[in-house]
């Protein structure tokens, strides 16, 4: 069953893809103003649930991968992730039925609805992460050991590179990274083809939806002047982890991530307390701070989300800065990064913090 | 030293002398539609002072919000010629592509999409497309148009191809004045670009407002050529404001900050502004406001102009007061209140009557007020003071008590004591804190870029060496340069230890004889 998209889902999509963006993945802006275009020009994109691939259906699974710096310089074209469609259909022989996110955080969350408008194909209603995560090898598709190759990388000067075979996830992430590094810093990425059946058995389902029912949720509560953050809370049956202002943020680049801390100091209900939340591009881990005892509060691969305590929209692990007020809340992971296998791929050790997970939703 | 600060607002112009560091005179006149007649006015009212007539003025800082207010009303705009310099990359978000359509119809003139362009680590994105550019200055020629916007992929890194466009519209459209973007700062070219289409139709306007104030001030027989003031409390030369008047956005509310600073002497400490209608509450950091981190949007356009952060709220002298529920503001009987307020005889009850009612300040008749039940005034009084406490508290970039200056017609307002504050500061003259700021403004030099395989002290070394020479290149007195900000952000994913960083250097300016 297909469901038509409206630009006003997308207008919702752009807010709620932020939020499950857990700081990382890039503002969706740029993305939604695409979509206004090509809705504008006519185009229109439909929503298919996963349930209704056939096994043997082929999907294309996008994201732009790179520098949010670069991003805005080089602003998103909806023909580039399109082309890099193509070109996985022109290596691999075969034909999408449909385009699906690799992440449904950040401005991936946009990237498949311009592939789809422009090849006039559905985008399924799922994605492999669930959020958004830094490294190839974070994905559903990676824990369930499915193939990782051939992905194909796009640059619009012509530039045209399919890694062909790796051995590994790993191996994936580390030489598309510098084809992408090469290409300025910034690719549009069709990975590896799924088949009906793996996106059925492995994809995360229903995230376009969860996006777009959350992104409408926070508009509407911010035009009738109520609670946002309540309403994200109730949408995502999410939980309120820490409300306060942000009083130090620590950046610091190394191996191509961005990693560092950012801390909060307690307002209301929490006047007094502190919090620390570590990230690599996304929030990682979240501490509650007891005098100079640091208790873990949350962690991947619970979605950890520092959002306006005003408007409810989301804040990046780049943008976020000193004086901002906060509330820290919690979403419920995937249930697929909650098994042994998942956690060895996205748990905390998986971020070299020594610590056993325990989700804030465990009684 | 003699300096002569002139605030151009949207309802006084105030003028004001000050004389080795000492405010001499201030005064405040009407400010008059074709905007010179006010300062002529002032200019006047200020030099027939005894104390003042007869010796030379070395400088005159006029600040304006001539500019913002045109994009705000949407009105005196030229069309403009568009050129992005970027293709094969972005080519599906042309100019103006997020702009209000009422504004995109007003300015919109003809768009030009050329190959070209950088990269994040200086390499060029594409080779410049310089027979594409030539065609399409002869095609900006021939259909008039006069305002020309360039904006490249990454120019504020390196801005070669913007300058070898405006080189060749230079040659084939001798009387288009030209917005670069690189001149506007930030990385985000759509937000960077948007600056400069906004500049490019006000460039017009510009020439002849600025030439207004040139003539105004020769006509009072002040023979200095006036400054004008930018976003961040420093000058620009009037030729400079010419070419890019949208430096001069934010300047009003600036200038008040930062002639909040020298009237009390702090250099570090939170400013409020209590005006007629609405409240701006900022940071000073080192005698300047702090500046906004995030997008800022003029007429619904969105920029990256460096603008003070600010938070305003709608309380001020002129705020009306319901009752069940309580509400103080936003609605202001604005510059109505001698007709209008208690005190003055009028009907509404405003915030200046719960203060004359409380006995904190002598405005019109105190009589008129007395009527107004005590638990009432209270109300009012613990309201103001919540809203106060609470965007003072949004402000502050540090745990503690900071000091807080009290500006503005409606300074009253604020309480001698307020949660997170120090110490509350009443100073002279605080009513033309903005003519202050103009006449104490400084010049400034800024870098803002990418840095690889460098330690951190080192770029920023790097980029303090760079904003330093811009702002001697710009009319500063080296010696007198301090590091006003300084920012650095790693940027993820890139490698070599990629670095962000921006250097903002201010001084004073170079005197007319070294």
């Amino acid at each position: 069953m297909m469901t038509p998209i409206t630009l006003e889902d997308i207008e919702c999509l752009a807010v709620g893809s932020w939020i499950l963006g857990t700081g990382g993945g890039g503002s969706p802006y740029l993305g939604l103003l695409n979509m206004r275009r090509l809705y504008a020009e006519g185009h229109r994109v439909e929503l298919m649930s996963p349930v209704n691939l056939a096994d043997d259906d082929r999907v294309a699974v996008v994201s732009n991968m790179g520098a949010p710096l670069v991003g805005q310089e080089r602003l998103a074209d909806s023909r580039n992730i399109a082309r890099a469609v193509v070109m996985q259909e022109e290596q691999s022989g075969i034909k999408f039925r449909a385009v699906m996110s690799l992440e449904i955080g950040g401005g991936n969350g946009i990237q498949p609805l311009m592939a789809a408008a422009q090849l006039g194909l559905p985008v399924v209603d799922a994605d492999l992460m669930g959020r958004a995560y830094p490294e190839a090898q974070m994905t559903s598709a990676a824990v369930g050991d499915l193939r990782p190759y051939p992905c194909a990388l796009y640059d619009p000067r012509g530039l045209e590179s399919i890694v062909t075979g790796v051995p590994s996830w790993k191996w994936m992430e580390r030489i598309s990274r510098k084809i992408c590094v090469e290409m300025g810093s910034i690719a549009s990425t069709c990975k590896a083809p799924r088949s009906g059946r793996e996106i059925k058995d492995w994809g995360i389902h229903f995230t376009v939806s969860k996006a777009i029912g959350l992104g409408r949720r926070v508009r509407e509560a911010q035009r009738r002047h109520e609670d946002p953050i309540a309403a994200i809370l109730d949408e995502a049956q999410g939980k309120r982890l820490f409300r306060g202002k942000v009083v130090d943020v620590a950046r610091r680049a190394t191996e191509g991530f961005l990693r560092g801390r950012c801390t909060v100091e307690g307002l209301d209900d929490d006047r007094g307390a502190r919090f620390e939340i570590a990230f690599q591009n996304e929030w990682v881990v979240a501490w509650r701070a007891n005098g100079p005892e640091l208790e873990p509060i949350a962690m991947s691969p619970d979605l950890i989300c520092v959002l306006d305590t005003v408007s409810g929209n989301a804040f990046g692990t780049e943008t976020i800065r000193y004086g901002m007020r906060v509330t820290v809340a919690a979403l419920p992971a995937p249930p697929v990064f909650l098994t042994p296998k998942g956690l060895d791929h996205v748990g905390p050790r998986a971020f070299g913090y020594d610590l056993d997970f325990k989700s804030v939703f465990e009684a | 030293m003699r300096r002569i600060g002139i605030d151009v607002g949207g309802t006084n112009t105030d003028a004001v002398l000050l004389e080795d560091g000492r405010v001499v005179h201030a005064v405040k006149t009407p400010t008059t539609d074709d905007v010179s007649g006010g300062i002529v006015a002032a200019l006047g009212l200020l030099t027939r002072h005894p104390g003042i007539a007869g010796g030379s003025i070395d400088t005159v800082v006029v600040g304006t919000t001539h500019f913002v207010n045109a994009v705000l009303q949407r009105r005196n705009l030229a069309k403009v010629a568009a050129i992005r310099i970027g293709l094969p990359a972005s080519a599906t978000l042309p100019p103006f592509c997020d702009w209000p359509e009422d504004l995109a119809g007003l300015v919109r003139g003809s768009v030009f999409m050329l190959e070209g362009g950088h990269e994040y680590d200086g390499r060029e994105f594409m080779p410049f497309d310089a027979a594409g550019m030539r065609a399409a200055a002869r095609q900006i020629r021939r259909s008039g148009l006069r305002a020309v916007a360039i904006a490249s992929a990454f120019s504020p890194l390196d801005s070669s191809h913007e300058e070898r466009a405006r080189a060749i519209l230079a040659e084939e459209c001798p009387e288009a004045s030209i917005t670069a973007s690189h001149e506007l700062g930030r990385i985000g070219l759509l937000e960077r670009e948007n600056a400069a289409l906004l500049n490019a139709a006000l460039t017009d306007l510009a020439r002849v407002t600025i030439a207004g104030f040139r003539e105004a001030i020769a006509a009072s027989g002040v023979e200095a050529a006036p400054f004008i003031t930018q976003n961040d409390g420093t000058v620009m030369s009037a030729n400079t404001a010419m070419a890019l008047p949208v430096m001069s956005f934010a300047s009003g509310a600036t200038n008040s900050m930062r002639g909040a600073a020298f009237l009390s002497g702090l250099e570090d400490a939170m400013v409020v502004d209590v005006g007629g209608t609405s409240t701006d509450v900022g940071q000073l950091r080192r005698g300047f406001p702090r500046a906004a981190n995030s997008v800022v949007e003029i007429g619904e356009v969105r920029t990256l102009f460096r603008m003070p952060d600010l938070f305003s709220i709608g309380l001020g002298g002129g705020s009306i007061v319901s009752e069940k529920p309580l509400a103080v503001g936003p609605l202001s009987v604005g510059h109505r209140l001698t007709e209008e307020a208690l005190v003055f005889g009028g009907s509404t009850l405003t915030a200046t009557d719960a203060a004359v009612a409380a006995g904190i300040v002598a405005i019109g008749d105190p009589r008129k007020a007395a009527g107004v039940p005590r638990e009432l005034v209270q109300a009012v009084l613990d309201d103001a003071r919540g809203k106060l406490e609470d965007a003072i508290d949004r402000m502050k970039t540090e745990a503690g008590d900071v000091p807080l200056i009290a500006v503005g017609g409606g300074a009253f307002l604020v309480p001698e004591r307020l949660a997170g504050v120090s110490e509350v500061i009443r100073v002279e003259h605080g009513d033309c804190a903005n003519a202050v700021g103009a006449a104490i403004a400084q010049i400034s030099g800024e870098t803002d870029q990418v840095y690889r395989e460098m330690t951190r002290d080192d770029a920023i070394a790097a980029a303090e060496a760079q904003a330093i020479e811009r702002a001697v290149a710009a009319g500063a007195d080296r010696a007198s340069l301090q590091t006003v900000d300084v920012e650095d952000m790693p940027i993820a994913y890139l490698p070599g230890n990629a670095l962000r960083v921006r250097v903002r250097v201010a001084g004073e300016m170079r005197s007319p004889g070294s």
